[in-house]
């Protein structure tokens, strides 16, 4: 593995290895040390989580960051070109951590420059790092990865964090429940991979009734700037929040997700229950992403 | 009572024809082929075709295809034959397959994409499937081959 640019690029082999370090580092049994590595993280879009994330992990390992956030100061506000800004940020760097609203930046990127480059996102299209610590967020809750019922909720369509785990959970057999409205669905070409995969799926307009099968549901906020017509939003918005009284009924494996930020679509009385596991999420990113940097670092 | 073949859109003495288009797709292989230059093009539409029923032909005067540019028409009209004229002789007769991977020749119609802000070439992959399809390597998105905006 050279580069993290997509779930697509990744076998089952290296997804498991990435969850085995993952474990490992998390449990203390591998200490990766990264004392004078430094890697450039380059978010041309914002983000607060998934780069503190990065920062955290490297830092977790005695190594360094250089952080680039947004455009509003850089030399592509002087007409430098995306690919000049990246080999001048190769000099300086050991990796490239890199999020860009522009889908394919990020394997544009590892074209140009030599080092090792992981995207953190790149527009609609993928966020990897996100998938492998929501991998790993699931191995852990569900001791493994193999043939689980997933349900995921909220915007379908936008959401590139639901994407990239659809595709990784599909190579282990998940079998899925998409629960959206209807504008914001699955896109057509997501489905037509699953389909070619004989990956099993449903579409549904409800969260409540739709999860006691489940052992994982995954939910995402549904932009309330996404709808044309804001009554159409208040409409549909209570049929995407999850609350206390909808998980009566669930498995006792059962677990909630979410890549975070919240804003409403978990209400609060969740977060006391044992399927809660969004924040110990969060924190499981920290672990896969010290996984990802070293072995891209041949450190492990 | 002999057959007598006849042709209904004039020889060339030098230069390509690509005979077996599926018809209707003949506009297309000359807006792709961007021929608007000083060649001399002459084309047949619906024409009978023991072949394919139908088809479009069309004859190139003094320009010679090259491989990359004859994969492209293979991804509209995947039937069509490339034929190399020399002094009125047929000097090569190829059909065309469908490209596994196409560069430089697709423009991605996904606006997002990185190829449609960086001075860079698209890269597809092209799944013959039916129908066919092609994926960006970039942006990942995926497309109908007839749904594909082609340039060459």
């Amino acid at each position: 593995m050279k580069n993290l640019i997509s779930m697509r690029d990744l076998s089952k082999e290296d997804i498991m290895r990435l969850m085995d370090t993952a474990a490992k580092i998390e449990k203390g049994e591998i200490i990766p040390n990264m004392q004078r590595k430094l890697a450039a993280l380059l978010f041309f879009e914002p983000s607060t989580r998934t780069m503190f994330s990065f920062d955290t992990a490297m830092k977790r390992m005695n190594g360094d960051t250089i952080i680039m956030s947004g455009t509003k100061n850089t030399s592509a506000k002087k007409g430098e070109t995306f690919a000049d800004t990246l080999q001048t940020i190769a000099q300086y760097s050991d990796i490239i951590i890199m999020r860009s609203p522009i889908e394919g930046a990020a394997r544009y990127a590892a074209e140009v420059v030599d080092l090792p480059v992981v995207n953190a996102g790149d527009g609609a299209n993928q966020h990897p790092t996100q998938a492998l610590l929501d991998l790993y967020s699931i191995i852990k809750t569900q001791g493994k990865l193999e043939n689980l019922k997933i349900g995921l909720a909220g915007d379908l369509r936008f959401g590139r964090t639901v994407h990239s785990l659809a595709q990784a959970m599909a190579v282990f057999g998940a079998e899925f429940k998409f629960i959206s409205p209807s504008f914001l669905q699955m896109p057509d070409y997501l489905k037509d991979d699953l389909i070619e995969q004989n990956i099993k799926f449903e579409e549904f307009k409800d969260i409540e009734g739709n999860i006691d099968d489940l052992d994982i549901l995954y939910v995402t906020r549904i932009q309330k700037e996404r709808f044309a017509d804001p009554e159409d939003y208040e409409r549909v918005k209570g049929s995407y929040v999850l609350n206390k009284a909808m998980l009566e009924n669930v498995k006792e494996n059962f677990k909630v997700l979410h890549p975070l930020p919240r804003v409403d679509e978990i209400h609060i009385d969740v977060d006391d229950t044992k399927f809660a596991y969004y924040f110990p999420q969060a924190k499981n990113g920290v672990y896969t992403r010290q996984a990802i940097i070293s072995i891209l670092l041949g450190e492990v | 009572m002999s057959q007598v073949k006849t042709i209904k859109v004039n020889a060339i003495k030098n230069g390509t024809v690509i005979d077996h288009i599926a018809a209707g797709k003949v506009l297309k292989v000359i807006d792709i082929l961007n021929l608007t230059g000083n060649n001399s093009v002459m084309i047949g539409m619906n024409l009978t075709s023991n072949k394919i029923g139908k088809k479009d032909i069309v004859k190139i005067e003094n320009r010679e295809l090259s491989k990359e540019e004859a994969n492209s028409i293979a991804l509209i009209s995947p039937s069509a034959t490339l034929i190399i004229i020399n002094d009125f002789e047929v000097v090569k007769k190829t059909s065309l397959d469908m490209p596994e991977y196409i560069e430089e020749h697709i423009i991605c119609s996904n606006p997002k994409c990185i190829t449609n802000s960086e001075e860079i070439p698209s890269k597809y992959y092209i799944n013959n499937t039916e129908p066919a399809t092609a994926r960006c390597l970039y942006c990942e998105k995926k497309y109908l081959v007839e749904d594909l905006k082609i340039k060459i």
